[in-house]
Parts: C-alpha cells; structure tokens; sequence
C-alpha cells in the first residue's frame, strides 16, 4: 500500500509539473522534432519565490518570538503554580509509615487484606475539582515484554480472541487450560490498592468523601477501544470458559458488580491501567472528587485520613507508591516545566533580538562608513 | 584508422595466433583429403544477461552483492528469525521495494537487449546452398564458410569477405553509421581474380582467428585449374557485421560469425564509474559505527541493569517459558541484534532509493533542457549515466581533445597560398571575386602565382583525396552539365568566379563522401577550377572549365596519422603525376627546400596568430615511367605480404614520397562556436583545462591561442622534441634539465596559492606545452626512481600552470594523463571531452566523459554525457552541475541528519524502559518516516533547489568553484550530525521534563507511552521537514505543495491511523493523536520544541549571510 502510494504520489507530482508549465508557457515546442518542450517546469524556470533570511527579516520575528512567548510562559508558570498538589508515599518502607507492616507481610495468598490508614494535612484548601491519583515509581509499564503483553481484540470484545488470547499474551496466556480473560502481562497486573479519603472535621468526626471513578479514562477507549463479549448484559455467562488473571482476586466480571456499565472490561481503572505509562515512574488517574458548591472549597485545609487496602506489592522490585492528589488548569497538572521554558525561550529570542540589533546596526554603519570612500 | 590504432593499442599483446582455414562454400579443396570441417560457432549474438529461467536468482544474487542490499536483507532477516521490537514489515517493505524497482529495471533493459538480439538473430539473409539461394534467419548461419548474398540497404550478418559486387568497377560502399556513427560511405573491393561463377568456386581463406583489433590480413587460395593464385585479403576486403551495403548487390562469404565478429569481440562492457559521492559511504560506516555502538551499549547496560534485584524479572512481567530456557548468551546475542534492529533506521534504505531517484529524475533537466538542443542536428543532449550528475560540479581537470572539440570538424575553406601569394575566399556574395589575392604583392592579376602553378595547384586539390562523390541522385550529372555554364565562369582569374549560390547548389546536388571533412573542403575549395565529378572504375573524372578531364586512379597511398599525409598517383594522358598533400611538418622534409620557404611563412602566420586554421601543404611529384614502374612494385609486393605489411607498405610509401616539389598551402576554418568563451568560462570557474591531442604542435598552440586557453602574457614552457634536441647532451639528460628549471619556475617560484585564492589571480600565467615523445620519456623513463620523481615534477609544474597542451598524443596517451592526474594527490575529478573513437580511451578514463557532437555513436556509447556543441559544456557543468552537487550534497546530509535525530530519542527511550528495545514510535511511523512523511520534500528540494539562479551561475563562474568536495567533507557532516544530535536530544528530553507530570489533558487524564512516542515524533517530522524548508532557496509551487502537503498528510495520516475508520479501533494508537491535539500542553510544547531546534538554524542563516559568498543582487 505504502509502495503504491508513493509511486502514485510522485506521477502525479511529475505530470502535475508538466502540466502547468504547459499551461504557464503555452506549449511553445510546437514542432515535432526532438526539440526540448519549452515549458517552466523542464526548463526550471519555475516561478519561485527566493526568500532570504536577513538581520532585517529575522530581528522583529525574534522580538515578536520574545514578546509571545515571554508572557505565555508566565502564564503557564503562574497557572501551574496556582495548581495545588498533595503528594503522600504509602509504601510502608520506613518501619514508622502505617503501612510498614502491610509491606512486610504482603503475601499472594492471603484471603484477608491487609488495610492501613495514613494521616495527612492540607494546608491550603483546594477549590476546584480535585483529581486523585496514584503513583507507582519504579515501575517498568513501558517494558517491551509489558507492552506487547495484551490481546487487543480480546479486550474489543472479539468472542473469538476471548476465548483464544494472542500467543503475546504469554506466560498468562492461559491458566489451568482455560484461556485468561484478560490475558496478558498488563492486565494481571492490574493495580487494586483500594484508596478511600476521609475529612476529619473539626470535631474529630471522620467523613467520607465521595469519589468518583468514572470519567478517568480516555472517553475512546472507554467506548469503542474496549468492549466487553456479548454487550455488557450477562457478563458471568459472557466470559464463562475463561479464567481470572492469576494475580487477580476476582474474575473481570466481578471488577465493579453495582454498575454494568463499569464493569468486565469497559471498567475504568482496568482501561486506564491497560494504557501503559511511558515512564517508569508515573501517575495514573484514580478518582474525582467533585466540587460540589460554589462556597465551599472541594478540599478544604484541615487533616484528612487516607485508608489504604494494601493488595499491590512493590517492594520486591524496589518500587513505590503514592497517592496524589491535584486540581487541574487548562494545561493540565502542575508542571512548572513549560512555563519555564517559555520564559526562557522567549528571554533568549528578545536578548538574541537585541544583540543581533546591535550588530547589525554597527555593520551597517561599518559598511557604510566602508562605502563612502569608493 | 584511428580506432585501429587504438585497439591495437588496448589489444596489448599483439599475438597473431593461429590462423583460421575457411573453405568457401563448404567445399574442400582438390588437394585436402581427409576434410574435416572446423568447428566454428554459430552466428548467434547474445548480449543479454538473463533469460527468462535464471532472472530472478540471477538477478538477486547480483543485487544482493551490493553491500547495502545485503546489509538490509540481514537485518530484514534478523527480524524474521529474532524475536524483535519492530515487525519485519518495517524494513521488508522498503527493500522489497527497492529491490523489485531495480529488478523491474534490470528485466526491462534486459528485454531491450533481447529484442535487440533477436532484431539481429532474425534478420533473414540470402545463404547460397548448393546453387540455390535461401532465405534464413540470420543466427541460423551455422558456419563460417556459407556464402551470403546481400542486398542493398542490408546488414551484413557476420564479418564477410566480399567476393562479388554487382558493380562494375568490383567495389562496394559501406556506412558504418551504426558501429561508428560515421556516416560516410566508404568503399570495399571484392577480392581480386574471383571468378564470376560462384558455382565453381574452390578456395579457402586462410586468416586469423578471431580478435578485436579491426585490422584484418588473410589470404585466399583459388584452385582453379590446377593452378593456386593466392589472393592477399586486407581490411579493404572484409565487411564487418552491423555495417551497411549501400548501393550495390553483392556476394560474400562468412569468415567470423556470431560471438566472434569483430563487433562482437570488440564489445565491451562499459566499467561502471562510481560517483565521488560514494563518499557517503564513509558516513555510512561511521552511522553505522555510531548503530554498533549504540546496540552495544545498550545490551551491556541491560544486562548491568538486570543484575539488580528484582529488576530482570518483577512479579507483574514474568519470562514467557521459552525466554527462561535459552542459554544466557545466546540471549545477549539476540538481544543484541534486537538493538540494531530497533536503531536501524539510522542507515536508512530510503536513501538509496532517493539518491536514485534523484539522479534518474534529476538527469531528465538535462535532456530537457532546450538550451542544449542543436538546431543543425536535431539533437539535445544525452544522458548515458545519471549517476554522475554532480560530479560535473566538482570538475577541476578539463581534458579536451582538439580536434572537432575545440574545432569543428565541418571545414570550411577559408583561404590558400599558392606559390607564395596568399587568396582568400570572400564570404560576400556580392563581390564578385569570390577568391581574391589579399596579400603578397599587392597589385592585381599579373602578381599572382603562374597560371600554370595555379591550375596545378586545384587541380592537386582535386585529385589527391579520397572522396566518393555520391551517385544515387542520378540526374545529379545532368544538373552539372546544365551547370556547366554557370561553372564556365569560374575561372582563377576573375572572370566572374564564385557565384556561391551556384556553387552550394552542385554541392548539395552531389554529396561528397569522405573519410574525413576537410577532404570535402578542400575538394569544394578546389571547385574554384576544377570540379571533381567521380571516381569511376579507377578513373578520375575532373571538370575543368568545359573539359573533361580523366586521369586513372593508379594507387592510392592512405592517409594515416604517423605519416600525416596522402598521396594519389594518376597518369593522365601525358604524364604520371604523383600528388601529396598533408601536414606541413611531414611535406616540408620531403619537397625542395628551395620552396619551403615561401610558403612556410604563410603557414606559421596561419597557426599561431589568426583564428587556428588548419593548414595542409600540397606538394607533386612527376613521375618518370621509370620510377613509376619501380613504385607499382613495391606496392604490389608490400599489399600482398601477410606479414608486417603495414611496416613494409609505410616503407615504400616513403621512398615514394620524396623530392616532390610544393605548390602550395591551404587553410581551413575549424574553431567552435564560442569555444574561447566556454574556455574562459572554464578557467574562471577555476578548471584547469588540457588540451590533449594528436595534432602537432604548431595547430595545437594556434588553437589554444584562438580558444584563448592561452593569452598573450602567459609564458609557454615547452617540453617537445624540439626544445629536447640539444646536440651536446642526451634527451634524458635534457629531460631532467628543462623539468627541474621548469619546475622551479612554475611552482617553487610561484607566490604561495591560498586556499580559495584561485589560480587566474597569480601574478604570471603559465603555459604548459609537451608532445607525446617527451611524455613517454617522462612516464616510461628506465630507471623506476627516476621515473616516478620526473612524474611528480611533470605533475607539480601541470598543476601550476593554467592550461596545459599535449600534442602528438597517442589515443592511449590521452587516457595514461587523464589516470596520472586522477590517481594524483587529492584525487581531483576529471572530466574529459572529445568527439570521437580517439578519444573513448580518455573518455572512459576520466571521472566524467563527455562527447560532443554527431560524430561516432560509438563513443556516444561509450560517454557519459553526450553534447550537441562545445559551447553547452559551459552550462552543463556551471550550471547543472554545481546545481546537482549542491542538491545531492545536501540531500546526502540531511538524509543522515533526519535519521539520526529520527533513531536519537529512541536510543535515549531505552534509558528509561529498562533496555527491553521498546520502540518510542509506533511501527508505522517507523516504516512511514523515511518513506512517505519526509521523503518527497527532500526530493523535490532536491530536484529542484537553487540555492543561485541558473543565469547567476552563468555570469559568475567563480561559483562554480566549490573546493574538493567541499559540502561533503567532514565538517559539514559533522554539523549535519551534531545538529542532528541535538535536536534528537531536544525532542526526547523536552517531551520528557513535559512527562514528568502525564497528567496533560484539562480533564485530569493521563497520556501513556505512545502518546509519548507522537509527541516526539510530530516534533519530530515538523522540525525536520521545516529545517528542509529554511534551506529551501527557491520556492516553486512543487515544493510548496510537498512540504506543507507532507506535513498535512502526516496529520492526516495520524487521525485516519488514530481511528477515524472503525477497522482500526484495535490498534494501540488509537486516539492517541486525537488526543494529543486535545491537549494544550502538548501544542505548547510541540510549538517550542520545533521552535527552539530550528532556533540555531536561523542564527546561522543570519551570521553567515552578510558575510557569505552566495549573496545575490
């Protein structure tokens, strides 16, 4: 296909060329003889346009460059300063965390979960929506043995790959004969920590604060990209003959049982895990918590409990976890980076603006000076 | 008669195996018992490479033997077997696409040889079998021996004596047009003494075996009778296949056939000449150093990576079963092979296919271009190789031959000097003394030359050559009777001569046919008196005023180039005259001295100071019968030895040709259009330009004046004969004497040249002469120090001189200078011009060959290039050339670039995914980067681009100097590559600090790597098609169309890959673009990262413009 495009692509370009030059030239090799064609084109004689990058033409698109950018910059640095993030470590490395003893005694087989709750204070309320995420450091999603560790057709709801996963899916192709659903790496791997946030108000009472978990995902993904067999009606009968991920508690038609439309494979922190991350330290996006008046802040300041349902091991790889939580600007979360950027870019280009002025005004005047005696 | 020479010459070892014995119609002759017919092979010519069975496992075994090829087909294979990162689609696609264009190419130039071939094979010729006449296919001539009919305006199938001619007079005309080009007819005699009956004929042909040189000497053994004449056979008897018969019907018999034919032998595959640019695989090696060790580091520090706890194998990524058997270091192989696979790209096949491309594309502007269209022969220019295109703007060596190059070889005689006293032929019509006396005494009639010496002097012009007036315009004669009066007139002594009109008239109603123009020149010019109406049956026809007069051809002594004269001897109804004419230097010796002087005066005024005329001196001889008798024998015995003929006849041609008395010198108008204002052009453009040829030395250095290679003020240093010719000392030591005193001249003494300072600046001009004696002194001196040590000095004083001249060069000699200079230190780029088979020797040499004019397809086959005029080679090589240079330059360059800042993030990407070959981008973009997304800017960038315009160029010839190689030296790879390093650099850690927070949607939402891997490819794909447009100097609507028409298919490309189209809702970059798009951090970023990359860029243009060379009005 690629081939075939390019040869097409380039007659056209070549007939295309001949043809205006004919058009432009009126054909003047009327004769029949082996006389050249005098069109533009075999002539190149083309019209052209010449541009010339000057000191003259360059100096105000540096000043202009500058001037845009130096305030975008700002803007950016002052919106990703405004963005308010909370950022808490619950490994449990250090023997003090809460979760110390969850880590040490992490085992796959255990049937009771291990759960551990960790205080925290914010300092400055967070006004808008506030977006809790999880973190994982250390954390290779962006192997190639990871990556390629999926069966997308499966996961589109292909009855035929549900049933027979892709040969990449292996080791967790298939478990005790039957077929994995959902097979792979990736999707074993599912992160099912349970995160639950609690104010502490000022009378020392604990309220839960609602979190929403739709709307983290991609809306493409979560509608088209993943699809769950035979609709979402029925998923028990659905996925009957295949087998829950090995590291899994609970078969795929089980990851959110109150909402068939959050649940098998459309469910959102599945899709949202299965979109790997590019580096190995990472966030992914948990849970919403909406703002639900005008008046009050979504987080006001105060002291907040973190409850942690600690399924997910780390520490054999040396890895981390946090738990994030941010309000988000139009460009996203906070990241000085850009604005920084930007003001410097745009610094540079209005300074090189300046010194390119300044020597160009004294060559000028050199040449000048240089041509007065001719 | 040169290319005999010449083959001789290449011949080499000039074994005259055995001979060959031909029995004539297959019959044995009386005294042979036991006949046992030799084997000979079949008349079948076989040009092509393939057939239809071994095409395809031929034709990839020899593709394959080139080393890229093969290069991708390993790495194609890699991924085949290996389990690696990127889909063998990714670089299986591209070479099968290269490989099936080349195959595709290949088959079709193959098909044309075999329906060439089969043209010939099939040809139906009439073969004589035992009385009968049949009609056969002309492969189907079994055997060398069959005797063939041929007709007129027919092939001859195979290398055939002539043995009948239905003409009277026993000869036969032949056009080599489609050997040589040369379209004169010239004339073939059957062999002598045959009977008529063909029927009856016993004889064999005893000959040599089959070889390239086109010289031939065999014998025939008649029996008839019981009596055994033998027949000398010479090249005047044998008819080579591929030439023409015209005007007559004849019989022959086969002597070489098929594969052994001369044509055939003296096929040869053209050497394929490999372009400077070539260059670039230098910068292979190095990228493919810079894969190595990538790859290398890669897998050494995965495995440094691995060794941490935890690391090789976490719980969520366990080894499938397969990776845990295979043996540890069978692992690190492949793994290492997977990296080069991933890094690949970094060579990419696509270039080839572009560099290609372009040269193919490329070479079509030449052949397009009407400036290079000749009106006079219907023709433009011709490209035979496209793969030298830019080397024409990298030409520092000039090497041109003189003759027909710098001059014409459509004479026109311009004036002669009869005894002494000057006439020149007026141009104006209107004048009604078309010759008049312009010098000598000045006052008219009574102080012109006798009568007498007048008349013999047209008359020698008109008697002494070897022109064929040709015969087919049969009312031709009536027409010259009818003209009679009109020619009345034209008498010498101005009685109304000269009426042009009447003149061109009769010459365009009886074309004369010669071997070489100024024949017909001077055959015109003898029309003043005398008007030559044929050659019949050995009987000369001259008109003279209203007189037929005849004189019998008796013998004609053959102009060659050693000799460098003719001469003719014919007996008219008194007396037996012997007429020569030929160059000065080799008639001088031979007349009276007393006579010399007189005219030598006028020959040497013509050489150097006026416009290079070519001058030849005719000189007379009356022969006593006598004489004349002691003459006819010698030639008869020397024609009919079989031995060193040649020797034996050049031996009584000389004793022949003495004491003759001089009539006069003529001078025939030669120089090219424009000549001395493409030589200029030329040197400006800082070539140094040789003229090499085989003319003496006295026309040559006329010619270098007219052609103004030498000026007034340039001080000749000659090393000749002459100047050699010391009585007190030897040559050699002579030798050593001039070249070191020379030497000190030219170059020690010379103020020291800088770099970029061109020659045509210094202070004095030197001019170098040196004949062909002197060279072969110089580079076949006995002793080997002294050799290579007087080879280096000839060098160093060439190479300081601004034009050199070589005279008296033999064909070979030509092309030992062009190796010398090529093979010299630098390795400049030659280019050598000439016009014909002399000149193929140098032709092929040389880095770049070009022909010019209509002369000798042969060595238009041989070329490169193929000009109309002289003139054209100015804008061939200062405009086209430096064009093309630059454009391949560049695209060399940026191809290298762009895949470097393509792979670079990649590289850097393992860093951070644990050296496991994850690929940033997605396999499309992979496979479609080089071939679609950035392939057509470049293309037409490069195909188009003019960084100056082409008048500019024209009027500047100091452009065209671009210093060694300059734009594909080191330096400007190396910036290529940095700049490459650090926009790859750029692209992957901007995208990266902007990653280290993913959350970049508005709505909270993460991107996962292949976002990444978009993000850093559209930064990518912009930066690198917008870097090509800043360098874009010309604009025209193509590559307008292609640089933005390329960006806006890759964002098209990236939705409809994205998932527009439901059937690819599964693939892993679904939405990812879309998503992006959705994003105002990534826009930010995008815009920044391809702002600041492109930043330096803009710097530069700006710093170096002012002070740059290249500043146009």
């Amino acid at each position: 296909m690629i081939t075939a495009m390019m040869a097409s692509s380039y007659n056209a370009k070549e007939e295309d060329g001949h043809h205006s030059g004919a058009a432009g030239h009126g054909g003047a090799g009327a004769d029949k003889s082996r006389k050249p064609d005098n069109t533009a084109f075999k002539q190149q004689r083309l019209p052209a346009w010449q541009p010339i990058l000057t000191a003259g033409t360059v100096l105000p698109a540096f000043f202009v460059i500058g001037l845009i950018f130096i305030p975008i910059g700002i803007g950016l640095y002052v919106t990703s300063n405004n963005i308010k993030e909370f950022e808490i470590d619950y490994t449990g490395v250090d023997s003090k965390s809460e979760c110390y003893a969850c880590a040490r005694n992490f085992s796959w087989n255990s049937t009771t979960p291990c759960t551990c709750s960790m205080n925290f204070t914010l300092e400055q309320p967070f006004e808008s929506n506030v977006f809790m995420y999880y973190g994982l450091s250390n954390f290779y999603q962006n192997h190639r043995r990871y990556v390629k560790s999926r069966d997308d057709s499966q996961l589109n709801g292909d009855p035929t790959a549900l049933k027979d996963p892709s040969k990449e899916c292996e080791p967790y192709r298939t478990s005790e004969g039957l077929p994995i659903a959902p097979c792979g790496a990736i999707a074993n791997s599912l992160f099912n920590d349970t995160l639950e946030l609690h104010y502490v108000d000022s009378n020392g009472t604990k309220v839960e604060i609602p979190l929403v978990k739709k709307g983290i995902a991609w809306w493409t993904d979560k509608h088209v990209k993943f699809r769950n067999p035979n609709g979402n009606t029925n998923l028990t009968v659905a996925f009957q003959g295949t087998s829950k991920p090995v590291n899994w508690g609970k078969p795929v038609y089980e990851l959110d049982p109150l909402d068939p439309e959050n649940n098998g494979f459309i469910n959102e922190d599945f899709i949202v895990w299965m979109r790997t991350a590019a580096l190995p330290t990472f966030r992914k996006l948990y849970r919403i918590i909406q703002k639900k008046s005008s008046t009050t802040p979504t987080l006001p300041s105060g002291r907040y409990i973190l409850s942690i349902t600690y399924n997910y091991p780390v520490l054999s790889f040396d890895g981390r976890k946090r738990m994030i939580l941010s309000t988000i600007s139009w460009m996203g979360g906070k990241n000085p980076f850009l604005g920084i950027a930007y003001i410097t870019v745009g610094s540079i280009c209005f300074f090189l603006g300046v010194v390119l002025l300044i020597i160009h005004h004294k060559y000028d005047n050199r040449n000048t000076s240089a041509d007065i005696p001719n | 008669m040169l290319r005999r020479r010449l083959n001789r010459l290449l011949g080499g070892d000039e074994r005259r195996v055995d001979s060959r014995t031909v029995y004539v119609g297959h019959r044995s002759s009386p005294d042979s018992e036991g006949f046992i017919p030799p084997k000979f092979c079949d008349n079948r010519i076989v040009s092509s490479k393939y057939t239809v069975w071994n095409f395809l496992p031929k034709n990839l075994f020899e593709q394959f033997r080139r080393i890229a090829n093969f290069y991708f087909l390993i790495i194609f294979l890699v991924q085949v077997i290996v389990d690696t990162p990127t889909s063998p689609v990714t670089s299986g696609l591209p070479l099968f696409f290269v490989i099936t264009v080349t195959a595709i190419k290949q088959g079709y130039e193959d098909w044309l040889r075999h329906k060439a071939d089969n043209e010939v094979n099939k040809y139906l010729v009439t073969v004589l079998e035992d009385g009968q006449r049949i009609r056969k296919e002309s492969e189907k001539i079994k055997q060398v021996g069959d005797v063939v009919e041929v007709e007129e305006d027919e092939t001859f199938p195979c290398d055939l004596i002539l043995l009948q001619s239905s003409r009277d007079d026993d000869t036969c005309f032949v056009t080599t047009a489609s050997l040589d080009g040369e379209s004169n007819h010239k004339t073939h005699y059957t062999v002598p003494d045959t009977e008529k009956d063909l029927e009856s004929l016993s004889a064999t042909i005893e000959c040599e075996q089959p070889q390239p040189d086109l010289y031939f000497v065999g014998r025939m053994h008649i029996y008839k009778n019981n009596q055994e004449p033998i027949v000398s056979l010479g090249p005047e008897n044998l008819l080579l296949k591929g030439a023409t018969l015209k005007n007559t019907q004849k019989i022959c018999v086969a002597v070489y056939t098929g594969m052994e034919t001369k044509m055939a032998l003296n096929y040869q595959g053209k050497s394929q000449k490999r372009s400077v640019v070539e260059s670039i695989n230098a910068f292979l090696l190095v990228y493919l150093c810079i894969l190595v060790s990538k790859a290398l580091v890669c897998t050494t520090l995965k495995y440094v990576w691995q060794g941490k706890p935890g690391q090789d194998e976490p719980w969520y990524n366990e080894k499938t079963q397969r990776e845990k058997d295979t043996n540890l270091y069978l692992k690190m192989f492949t793994d290492f092979l997977s990296f080069m696979v991933l890094f690949n790209f970094i060579i990419p096949v696509s270039m080839y296919v572009t560099v290609e491309m372009q040269k193919f594309l490329g070479s079509f502007f030449i052949t397009w271009d009407k400036d290079f269209f000749d009106n006079e022969i219907k023709e433009g220019a011709l490209v035979n190789t496209s793969d030298l295109n830019e080397e024409l703007g990298q030409v520092e060596y000039v090497f041109t031959d003189k003759t027909g190059t710098l001059t014409q070889n459509n004479m026109e005689f311009i004036e002669c000097c009869i005894d002494g006293f000057q006439y020149k032929h007026r141009d104006a019509s209107s004048e009604l003394d078309g010759f008049c006396v312009t010098d000598g005494p000045v006052s008219k009639l009574q102080q012109k030359a006798g009568r007498e010496k007048e008349e013999l002097f047209l008359r020698a012009l008109c008697l002494c050559h070897t022109v064929q007036v040709k015969e087919s315009t049969e009312p031709c004669l009536d027409q010259v009777d009818g003209l009679n009066n009109q020619v009345d007139g034209l008498g010498i002594d101005g009685d109304g001569l000269g009426i042009d009109g009447a003149l061109s008239h009769l010459e365009e109603q009886r074309g004369f046919i010669a071997s070489s123009p100024d024949e017909i020149a001077l055959v015109k010019g003898a029309m003043y008196g005398f008007t030559f109406l044929g050659l019949e049956s050995k009987t000369m026809k001259i008109l003279n005023r209203n007189n037929d007069v005849e004189y019998e051809l008796l013998h004609v002594l053959n102009f060659d180039p050693v000799r460098r004269r003719m001469s003719v001897i014919v007996r008219s109804s008194s007396d037996t005259l012997l007429f020569c004419k030929g160059a000065d230097s080799s008639i001088f010796p031979r007349v009276r001295q007393e006579e010399v002087e007189r005219i030598r005066l006028h020959v040497e005024r013509n050489a150097t100071l006026q416009e290079g005329y070519r001058t030849l001196c005719v000189a007379y001889k009356l022969l006593s019968a006598g004489e004349y008798a002691q003459a006819d024998a010698g030639l008869r015995e020397a024609r009919l030895a079989l031995q060193d003929r040649e020797e034996k006849l050049m031996a009584v041609y000389n004793q022949v040709e003495t004491g003759m008395s001089l009539i006069g010198a003529t001078a025939v108008e030669d120089l090219q259009e424009e000549a001395a204002e493409t030589m200029e052009a030329l040197q400006g453009a800082g070539m140094k330009v040789w003229v090499l040829t085989g003319d003496k030395m006295e026309t040559a250095k006329s010619t270098c004046y007219a052609c103004r290679l030498f000026q007034k003020s340039t001080e000749l240093l000659e090393l000749t004969v002459r100047t050699l010719d010391d009585e007190n000392r030897r040559r050699e030591e002579k030798l050593h004497d001039l070249l070191l005193d020379y030497h000190k001249k030219a170059v020690q003494d010379a103020p020291p040249v800088k770099e970029g300072v061109t020659s045509w600046s210094s202070s004095q001009d030197y001019g170098f002469i040196v004949d062909g004696a002197s060279l072969s002194m110089i580079l076949n001196s006995s002793s080997d120090s002294s050799n290579s040590r007087y080879k280096n000095l000839f060098l160093q004083i060439c190479q300081n001189c601004t034009a050199v001249l070589c005279c008296r060069m033999a064909p070979l000699q030509k092309a030992q200078i062009v190796k010398m200079v090529k093979n010299s230190k630098g390795s400049p780029i030659t280019l050598s011009i000439g016009d014909g088979a002399n000149d193929v020797s140098m032709i092929l040499e040389a880095h770049v060959g070009i022909i010019k004019g209509k002369e000798g397809r042969q060595a238009v086959r041989n070329s490169d290039y193929a000009i109309p005029k002289l003139k054209h080679l100015k804008k061939l090589l200062l405009a086209h050339g430096h064009l093309y240079y630059v454009r391949i330059a560049h695209l060399v360059q940026y191809f290298f670039y762009k895949n470097l800042c393509f792979i670079l993030p990649q590289f850097l990407y393992q860093f951070f995914c644990g050296y496991s070959q994850q690929p940033l981008y997605d396999a499309a973009y992979l496979t479609m980067y080089n071939i679609c997304f950035t392939s057509m800017p470049i293309l037409a960038y490069s195909l188009l681009e003019q960084h100056i315009c082409i008048e500019v160029l024209l009027d500047n010839a100091t452009l065209y100097e671009i210093a060694k190689n300059a734009m594909l030296r080191w330096r400007p790879f190396l910036y290529w590559t940095v700049l490459g390093l650090f926009h790859g650099l750029l692209f992957f850690f901007g995208v990266w600090y902007l990653f280290y927070n993913p959350a970049l949607q508005d709505n909270g939402q993460v991107f996962g790597n292949w976002s990444y891997g978009t993000i850093v490819f559209t930064v990518l794909v912009f930066t690198v098609t917008l870097k090509l447009a800043l360098d874009t100097r010309h604009w025209t609507w193509i590559n307008h169309f292609v640089i933005w028409g390329s960006l806006a298919f890759y964002v098209f490309f990236s939705f409809f890959w994205g998932g527009i189209i439901p059937f690819l809702s599964q693939q892993r970059l679904y939405f990812v673009f879309a998503n992006m798009l959705s994003s105002v951090s990534a826009w930010l970023v995008i815009i920044l990262l391809i702002l600041l990359s492109l930043l330096p860029e803009i710097l530069l243009v700006v710093f170096r413009k002012p002070r740059g060379p290249h500043s146009r009005q």
